[in-house]
C-alpha cells in the first residue's frame, strides 16, 4: 500500500518557543508569553479562538493548554497556566529565556464564521476565562464584525479572579456589557463585583434576540448545566450555544484515544461543542 | 484481479520467493497460542489449514507497543533514525485485514500519522482463508469476506492454493516466484472455491447476534447490567491489547540518570486503566470501570459507524478468548438484548 504523506510539518515535533514574559494572576495560574526561538516560524502558526496547543517540557512531557491570546496581535503566544500537576509545576520552575516546545493548533476553535455580525454572550467561570481571553480580545480587536458583547465571569473569590485589573478596567469601556462575581466575599471591590454565582448575572441580561446571538461557555464542568439552563432561557437555538470542554490528551490529532466522546475526539469535533452535541452525548458534561 | 495457483507441492519454495522481498513473519506455536514470530528456516514457514489469530495482531507491525519518538535534551531534540525493514507477514485472516484497513482509515483522517505510515509502507501481507476457531464470529460482523488491503490472499482447495493477487507489491511477489506462482488454474476452480466457502460458512459456531446491536448500545446507556460487568472487570486492559483494532496510546517522556537528555516514548495505552480520562485538577471523566466498559463497547460496536461508516468489530474473537472474567462481545451482546 503505498500512501503520500507529508514529511512537514511533522505532527508530533515542537516548536521551539521562549518566555519573554510572565506574572503571576493568581496564587496559582501565571500568566506566560512565548516566541518561537526561531522567529520566522511564527509566520507558520495562525490560530482561532478556542483552540488549544500542546506544551512540551522534555523530561517532563506534554500537556494541551488553551491559548490565551488574540490570533490578532500575532507572533506571541500566551497562556495562563495553573499549577496543578507534574507538568504544570515544572512550567512554574521556568525563568524568563527558558525553552518549551509548542504542538499545534489543535482543535475546532470557535467558529468565529458562524458568530461574525451576531450578538455574543460569554459565560465565564473561573479559570475559563483564559481560553475566553483569545475570544474576548479577537473580538474586541474587530469589534466592528459582532453586535452587542456582554460578558459574565465568575471566580471563586476575589484572589483567584483571572486578569482582574484588566476586568475591573473594562467594566468602564462602552465596547461591551461587562459583569463580574464572586461565590463569597467581595470586600473592597463592592463596587466593580457581585457577590454570587455566575448564574446571578444574567438578571443583567436583558433584550436578547435569539435568532441573532450566540452563547458562549467555559469554566468547570460543575458549571455548564446551571449556566445553560439559565441561557435557554432566552430561547437560543441549541447549536448557538457553544460549550468549550476540557479532556485528557496525548496527541491532539484525534490518534490517542483518550479524549474521546461517543464518536467525537475533543481535539478533533471539540473542544467547543454545541448545546446539540451534549444532548446527544451524554459524557459531554 | 486475477488468481493463481500455487501447488501444494511448492509451498516449500514459497519462503526462499518471499525472503527477497524482506523478513518473513508468520504464526508459530507458543504454548497453547501462537505468535506472529520471524521466521529463519524454510521448514517453518507453515500455512495452515484453520484460520490462525496470533494473541497480538497484525498492528504489532504497525504500532509497535513502545517506541521512541524522538530524543531530547533540555533544549533540542531529534527524531532517531529508524531502519524498519520490510516485512511479509504470511497466514493473515480476512478478519485482521479487515482490521487493518480500518486502521488505515484511522490513521489517515484529519491528520495523517506519520509513524504509522512508514511501517504501513514496509508491511506485505499474504492473508488466507481458514477454519473458522470456535470464537470467531466474523460471517456475523460482515468480516468474513475481504476485498482489499491484501497484497496476496491464499484459499485451501485441496492439492493447491488459489492465490488472488491484490496489490502491486503482490504482483511483484508472483512474479518473482514465477515457476511456483501458475497462471494455469484448474477448470474445476469455481466449483471448489464455492464448495470451500460454503463449508466454511457451516462452520462457524459462534453464532452471536449483531443485528441491531448499534441501536441497542444507546437503548441501554443506563441499564444495570454495566455496574454488574463493571464489577466482575479487573481493568487489566489484555481485550484492548488483544483487540486487533485498539489503537489507543500515551506519551511519557523517560529521562537518563544524568537528569539531562532522555526519551520521549509513546506506548499502548488501554481505556480500561483508571487513569485513562484523568485530567489536570483529578477530575475523573471515567472513574467507574462500568463506564470504562461502555464505552469500549461504544467505541467498537456504536461510535466507530458515526466516524468511519462501520463498527470496529471485525468477529476475530480474541475478547472472548482472552478476558479472564467472560466480559466480551458475546457476553455484552446478550445482555443488550435484553
Amino acid at each position: 500500500m503505498k500512501y503520500e504523506y507529508k514529511k512537514e510539518p511533522e505532527l508530533y515535533t515542537p516548536i521551539m518557543m521562549r518566555i519573554i514574559s510572565k506574572r503571576d494572576l493568581t496564587s496559582d495560574v501565571r500568566f506566560f508569553q512565548l516566541v518561537p526561538t526561531e522567529e520566522y516560524k511564527h509566520l507558520n502558526l495562525d490560530y482561532k479562538p478556542g483552540q488549544f496547543m500542546m506544551l512540551s517540557l522534555f523530561g517532563t512531557g506534554e500537556a494541551p493548554f488553551s491559548i490565551s491570546s488574540s490570533p490578532a496581535r500575532k507572533g506571541i503566544f500566551e497562556f495562563a497556566i495553573r499549577k496543578t500537576g507534574k507538568i504544570t509545576n515544572k512550567i512554574f520552575e521556568l525563568k524568563d529565556g527558558d525553552q518549551l516546545g509548542l504542538r499545534g493548533p489543535f482543535g475546532n476553535g470557535f467558529p468565529i464564521e458562524r458568530m461574525l455580525g451576531k450578538d455574543i454572550i460569554i459565560v465565564a467561570g473561573g479559570l475559563g476565562a483564559a481560553p475566553l481571553r483569545s475570544l474576548l480580545l479577537y473580538i474586541l480587536d474587530n469589534r466592528e464584525l459582532f453586535g452587542r458583547l456582554i460578558y459574565l465571569y465568575g471566580a471563586r473569590n476575589i484572589d483567584d479572579m483571572l486578569y482582574k485589573p484588566d476586568f475591573t478596567e473594562m467594566l468602564q469601556s462602552d465596547q461591551l456589557e461587562l459583569h463580574l462575581t464572586v461565590d463569597k466575599g467581595n470586600e473592597g471591590y463592592e463596587n466593580e463585583i457581585e457577590e454570587g454565582l455566575v448564574t446571578h448575572l444574567f438578571k443583567y441580561v436583558s433584550d436578547i434576540d435569539p435568532k441573532n446571538t450566540i452563547a458562549c461557555v467555559c469554566g468547570p464542568p460543575v458549571m455548564y448545566k446551571s449556566v445553560v439552563k439559565e441561557i435557554l432561557k432566552y430561547n437560543l437555538e441549541k447549536d448557538k450555544i457553544l460549550l468549550n470542554l476540557e479532556r485528557r490528551m496525548k496527541c491532539g490529532t484525534g490518534k490517542c484515544g483518550h479524549c474521546i466522546i461517543d464518536y467525537r475526539y475533543t481535539c478533533i469535533d471539540g473542544p467547543v461543542f454545541t448545546y446539540w452535541d451534549v444532548i446527544h452525548m451524554r459524557e459531554l458534561i | 484481479m486475477r488468481a493463481l495457483k500455487l501447488s501444494k507441492k511448492d509451498e516449500i519454495k514459497l519462503y526462499d520467493v518471499l525472503k527477497e522481498f524482506g523478513e518473513v513473519w508468520a504464526p508459530v506455536p507458543k504454548g497453547s497460542k501462537y505468535v506472529y514470530a520471524k521466521i529463519e528456516r524454510k521448514e517453518d514457514l507453515v500455512i495452515h489449514e484453520e484460520c490462525i489469530l496470533p494473541i497480538i495482531p497484525v498492528k504489532k507491525f504497525l504500532m509497535p507497543p513502545d517506541f521512541t519518538m524522538l530524543k531530547f535534551t533540555p533544549s533540542k531534540y531529534s527524531i532517531p533514525e529508524e531502519d524498519i525493514p520490510t516485512t511479509v507477514v504470511v497466514g493473515v485472516p480476512a478478519c485482521d485485514i479487515h482490521a487493518v484497513n480500518i486502521l488505515d482509515k484511522f490513521y489517515t483522517t484529519d491528520y495523517v500519522d506519520n509513524y504509522y505510515m512508514k511501517r504501513r509502507e514496509k508491511l506485505i501481507i499474504l492473508g488466507k482463508s481458514g477454519t473458522p476457531g470456535e470464537n470467531c464470529f466474523c460471517h456475523k460482523s460482515n468480516t468474513n469476506i475481504v476485498e482489499e488491503g491484501y497484497d496476496l490472499f491464499f484459499f485451501d482447495l485441496g492439492d493447491y492454493y488459489l492465490v488472488w493477487v491484490g496489490s502491486e507489491k503482490g504482483d511483484d511477489i508472483v512474479r518473482k516466484g514465477a515457476d511456483i506462482f501458475s497462471e494455469e488454474v484448474p477448470k474445476d476452480v469455481s466449483k471448489k472455491f464455492v464448495e470451500f466457502r460454503k463449508n466454511r460458512n457451516k462452520s462457524y459456531t459462534n453464532n452471536v447476534d449483531l443485528e441491531g446491536v448499534t441501536d441497542l448500545m444507546e437503548l441501554n446507556y443506563d441499564a444495570p447490567f454495566w455496574d454488574e460487568f463493571g464489577d466482575k472487570c479487573l481493568a487489566c486492559g489484555q481485550c484492548t491489547m488483544v483487540c486487533p483494532t485498539c489503537t489507543c496510546f500515551n506519551v511519557i517522556d523517560d529521562l537518563a540518570l544524568s537528569g539531562e537528555t532522555g526519551e520521549r516514548r509513546r506506548y499502548w495505552d488501554s481505556c480500561m486503566f483508571k487513569d485513562y480520562s484523568l485530567v489536570a485538577g483529578q477530575h475523573n471523566f471515567r472513574e467507574s470501570k462500568a463506564e470504562r466498559l461502555k464505552l469500549w463497547y461504544t467505541h467498537k460496536l456504536k461510535a466507530f459507524i458515526g466516524h468511519f461508516g462501520s463498527p470496529s468489530c471485525v468477529g476475530c474473537g480474541r475478547c472472548i478468548e482472552t478476558c479472564p472474567v467472560d466480559i466480551n462481545v458475546v457476553t455484552v451482546v446478550e445482555k443488550l438484548k435484553g
